[in-house]
């Protein structure tokens, strides 16, 4: 496949050798990796990251301080692109080294979780408390050291086959049931469907023959007509899955955050309210506005027009994503960015979704819009790894 | 690399791209193609609406008096709202309440609950944000203390609530007549359009009487206050307030003064009537109206207090109301009572005798019986009078006299249509004027309830047959050709009960037999004769008056038609019956000593026999004789003739309106206040110049 020239002089890496010039001069170099960056893929991001911050300013209006929301938030989208900017810098084997060490500590921060330094918010025990007030989401990471791990395992067939057989699909599965299960102890619904989600979205991206595919395909559909006749899951698990779908029926209970947040979109019509001028914010008529609902607050006071933008530039991060994924030199760096594609894609569905009664109402943030330090630093990592991708792919053609 | 992996990639590309268009469909669907219908929704989100009800209008008599006015009665109630933002939800407040009010928990607890499909009374059927009154006349000392020890009881307060009060001016109640107040029905409702609290203790609507006819004016405008709130029903600013406007009062024609003396004259009456050994005489009606269609007083015996009504009546107390037992207190006699009126009838008589061309100067016989058509009728019981003129007939109350006008006209007015099974055989002679004298028809008083009496006519009692023959009475099945009285009326009934036979005729004409009016059509139609043969649809209401004093609007009887009685002939009854209470007249006797040359009474006694019972007791009568101002119907059902109860009632009632033979005079000189009574925004009221009065 033919992924067009590029006019490099060296074919060396910048990872390598030049230790003495000076960072700006490395910078505006011929062979700087940020004349290799995606910018389209980084100005979308920012762009979703400010709107984001503005909407999240406007979410916070009935509360005590929005001033400081804004203000964290800013710091958030700083210091994620300061994360991004650093992971893009590092060469994508040396990622591969680290991937490892990613799901490890994404799955130790799961664990610490679930001891008693977890902090519970809204029923879901999903936080660990840092010194100074901060705190940690630990699923967050657990997001893109699962992707990163899948790819590892994918990207480089130990015993030299040329296809992924059922015994690495199995290895990934074995990888992705820790912290699917860990998920599960918290209990954080969502990220479990999305993990499990990706994982499939991976295997089958992964080339493993269709066959399998589709055998896992059904065996996944037997386990989940499994949970539901088994009763697997908490009754307040099974009423938030299925309540999306006739909220009237109990519309001070299970139904109150999907019919209120239509109300609040649906309300907004073509143009919305104008920012900070949404009377059903004002009121805060659905909890977590500024996180998990921050589209409630986009519908209400931008509109369709603003909910439209938010869309489109989520859908220039995911179809950069996927371009990213197709250029990619080798198989490690098609399934990370086809990965990070497959979660941005999904978890915007499911958040955007739940929002406007299609989905079921599960705990996930919109990426790089809702409120939230660690979705905010977990997206921008990924974002990096991409941006490390896309400049490595002429390199290793 | 795998190429698998990029044709799968592809798929990927497609699924991504079918999510967000479905996203995006769906937010277009939602913003764009439903978006107002979302608005309206998130309005009704974020507004919650508190109604404060408005302060009804008074009920004035035509002085100022009011007979219907506001008390203050001091109400707790609780605001859930902000209860619920107290810590512990609102409970220990409830519970220091409870102790406060000698209230018990649970009942407090249970008095501001939100009633539901699950839960019933006790409970709270309005808005939550409403404030829910959880006790009524509360003492001052608890009031103060609620709200001075705000601390202590957030969210609930203590409020002057105006409750109707009736102050009897000079004993005056005319219960019937002012009506009462209800909850408002959900009907209702529907047709008011009104902002209601959804709670039937403060939803008061008029549900009888002038409360009733006169609800819209009376009830103001309740206030309304919007308010925005939170998702957690906490409240974030007023959006719009309205306060309550009170209702208008109304101005009626009622003298206060008269009407309680016209209920003492009815009850004493009916109270002589039973010592003289008529036990079955418990009821009454008396109307005092003037020519020109007011009404001055009406009174229905027995009555009870209306009070019963104010904070919600009891079952027993409903029952005493509408009970048999109890006389039915709540009917009101003089326009829902249908009676025989027995020889006050004979206006209309010979009213009709002189349209189908029988002379006023012509003498007619007054035998001690006459014979219609094979059937003896007599002159109640009274030998043979001889010969007479027309307004002799009247003065003695001959009935013979009336049985052969009644059968001549009868024999000459198309007697086919007499069998014809239709209703829409033509209406009798005879029957024809005393419908155009008002009879047989609802007068269209400004009070819900009103009879419209009934009047043989053709079509009457083509419907009568109807409704009984096979069907109501049934009187094919009940009747024998040979059993008891009532059976075989009833198998005459059920054959012939169609036909207009001479009997019904010679009966009708001395207002007997199928013929029932109510006092108020009664005086309606004296009225009328009275005051040269105009009939007016009678009028209580004289005026509605805003808090500020203004007149919104006047109410004038308005005139139903023209009697098609010559003025002459008029004039000859009226001279007729100024004789009845003098000399030979029926009611001489009643009258004797009546200071007549101050005031001169004209009346006409009738006394109507009524099957299996005693009769019923009548006087229709007007003063002066010339020019007459004043009407004065009184009707005493189970008691005697109309000369023995009636009249003397009535004498009673000149007494008091013209202050004679040791009375007060209630109308001074017999005069009505001129004007109407002033009322300042301050809310007192003065009673028009001239005229002593509050």
């Amino acid at each position: 496949m033919n992924l067009g020239t590029r006019d490099y002089t060296s074919p060396r890496s910048p990872s390598f050798g030049q230790k003495r010039r000076s960072l700006v001069l490395r910078a505006v170099a011929k062979d700087s990796p940020l004349r290799r960056y995606d910018w389209v893929l980084l100005a979308a991001v920012v762009a979703l990251s400010l709107i984001g911050t503005l909407l999240v300013y406007s979410a916070t209006q009935p509360s005590a301080d929005p001033r400081s929301y804004l203000i964290k938030q800013l710091i958030n989208v700083a210091l994620g692109v300061i994360l991004m900017v650093v992971v893009s810098l590092l060469d994508y084997r040396q990622i591969r080294l680290l991937a490892p060490f990613v799901y490890l500590a994404a799955v130790l921060g799961l664990l610490v979780v679930l001891s008693p330094l977890g902090s519970t918010v809204s029923g879901a025990k999903a936080w660990i408390n840092l010194p100074a007030g901060f705190q940690v989401e630990p699923s967050e990471f657990a997001k893109i050291g699962l992707v990163l791990v899948i790819a590892v395992v994918f990207g480089e067939l130990r015993d030299g086959g040329r296809v992924p057989g059922p015994k690495h699909a199995a290895g990934v599965l074995a990888l992705a049931v820790i912290p699917v299960v860990l998920v599960e102890r918290e209990p954080a619904l969502g990220v479990l469907i999305l993990l499990l989600l990706m994982t499939f979205g991976m295997i089958a991206l992964s080339g493993l023959r269709l066959r399998w595919v589709a055998a896992l395909t059904a065996a996944g559909l037997l386990a989940v007509v499994a949970v539901f006749q088994l009763h697997l899951l908490r009754s307040y698990q099974l009423d938030r899955l299925t309540s999306f779908l006739h909220p009237a029926a109990d519309p001070t209970g299970t139904g109150y955050e999907t019919i209120h947040s239509k109300i609040m979109i649906g309300s907004g019509g073509m143009f919305g309210t104008g920012l900070l001028h949404g009377p059903l914010v004002t009121a805060s008529f659905v909890p977590n506005q500024q996180t998990d609902f921050i589209v409630s607050v986009a519908g209400e006071e931008l509109g369709f027009v603003g909910c439209a933008v938010i869309i489109l530039l989520l859908a220039v991060v995911i179809f950069r994503a996927l371009r990213i994924a197709a250029r990619a030199d080798d198989q490690f760096g098609l399934l990370v960015a086809s990965g990070i594609a497959l979660w941005f894609g999904l978890q915007a569905f499911i958040n955007i979704g739940m929002t406007i009664g299609i989905m079921p109402v599960t705990g996930l943030p919109l990426p790089f819009v809702s409120y939230g330090g660690s979705a905010m630093f977990a997206d921008m990592i990924a974002v990096g790894v991409l941006q490390s991708v896309h400049r490595r792919h002429p390199v290793f053609r | 690399m795998i190429p698998a992996s990029h044709r799968r990639l592809i798929v990927l590309y497609a699924i991504v791209a079918a999510l967000l268009i479905s996203l995006g469909g769906r937010l277009w669907y939602l913003q764009v193609m439903n978006g107002q219908s979302y608005v309206r929704l998130a309005v009704q989100d974020q507004t919650q609406t508190v109604i404060t009800p408005a302060v009804r209008g008074q009920i004035l008599d035509d002085a100022g008096l009011p007979m219907v006015d506001n008390a203050s009665s001091l109400v707790v109630t609780v605001n859930m709202m902000n209860l619920a933002a107290q810590s512990d939800g609102g409970t220990g407040v409830l519970h220091r309440l409870a102790h406060l009010l000698g209230m018990s928990d649970k009942l407090l607890t249970e008095k501001v609950r939100l009633c539901n499909a699950q839960v019933t009374q006790p409970c709270w059927p309005g808005s939550p944000y409403q404030p829910i009154p959880v006790a009524d006349h509360v003492p001052d000392s608890i009031a103060v203390q609620i709200m001075q020890d705000h601390a202590q009881y957030p969210g609930v307060s203590a409020g002057v609530n105006p409750v109707a009060r009736y102050p009897q001016p000079n004993g005056a109640n005319p219960a019937q007549v002012l009506g009462y107040l209800g909850p408002i029905t959900a009907q209702q409702m529907k047709q008011q359009h009104l902002p209601t609290t959804g709670f039937s203790g403060v939803d008061l609507v008029g549900q009888a009487g002038l409360e009733q006819q006169y609800n819209q004016a009376l009830q103001g405008t309740p206030g309304q206050q919007v308010l925005s709130v939170n998702s957690a029903g906490q409240q974030l600013g007023v959006i719009r307030n309205t306060a309550p406007t009170t209702g208008n009062d109304l101005v009626t024609s009622i003298n206060a003064r008269l009407q309680g003396d016209v209920q003492n004259v009815l009850s004493s009456t009916i109270r002589k009537a039973q010592l003289q050994g008529n036990t079955h005489a418990t009821t009454g009606a008396a109307i005092v109206m003037t020519t020109g269609g007011r009404v001055v007083a009406m009174a229905s015996a027995p009555s009870y207090n209306p009070s019963v009504w104010t904070g919600g009546i009891s079952q027993k107390q409903y029952r005493q109301l509408v009970g048999k037992a109890t006389g039915v207190p709540i009917l009101n006699r003089v326009t829902q009572g249908e009676y025989a009126p027995g020889s006050t009838f004979k206006i209309t008589s010979t009213a009709a005798a002189v349209k189908a061309g029988y002379s006023l100067s012509g003498t007619y016989n007054c035998p001690a019986s006459y014979n219609v058509a094979g059937h003896n009728f007599l002159n109640d019981g009274q030998k043979s009078l001889g010969q007479m003129s027309m307004h002799e007939a009247l003065v003695i109350s001959c009935d013979t006299v009336f049985y052969e006008l009644a059968y001549g006209i009868y024999q000459h007015d198309h007697t086919r249509d007499n069998v014809v099974v239709s209703p829409k055989a033509p209406m009798q002679e005879m029957q024809k004027m005393e419908v155009a004298w008002g009879f047989g028809r609802a007068p269209g008083i400004d009070l819900p309830e009103q009879g419209a009496g009934s009047i043989p006519t053709r079509e009457w009692l083509y419907y009568l047959w109807k409704g009984n023959a096979h069907t109501g009475q049934n009187w094919c099945k009940y009747g024998r050709a040979n059993g008891t009285y009532v059976q075989q009326i009833e198998y005459q009934d059920c054959h012939y009960g169609n036909v207009w036979e001479p009997g019904m005729a010679a009966i009708a004409a001395i207002g007997q037999g199928y013929v029932a009016v109510t006092p108020l059509q009664l005086a309606n139609a004296y009225a009328a004769l009275a005051n040269g043969g105009r009939l007016y649809s009678p009028r209580i209401g004289e005026a509605i008056i805003s808090p500020t004093g203004q007149v919104v609007q006047k109410v004038k009887p308005p005139l139903i038609r023209r009697l098609p009685v010559a003025g002459s002939t008029l004039a000859y009854i009226r001279d007729a019956l100024a004789g009845v209470t003098t000399g030979a007249g029926t009611a001489a006797g009643a009258f004797s000593g009546f200071p007549r040359s101050k005031v001169c009474v004209a009346g006409k006694t009738g006394t109507a026999e009524v099957f299996n019972s005693s009769v019923t007791s009548v006087f229709a009568s007007f003063a002066p004789c010339t020019n007459p101002k004043y009407v004065v119907v009184v009707m005493i059902p189970n008691s005697n003739y109309g000369a023995e109860v009636a009249a003397p009632a009535a004498r009673q009632i000149y007494d008091d309106i013209y202050g004679l033979e040791g009375h007060k005079a209630a109308l001074p000189g017999g005069n009505l206040p001129r004007g109407l009574p002033k009322i300042s925004s301050s809310g007192s009221i003065t009673a028009p110049a001239g005229y002593g009065g509050s």
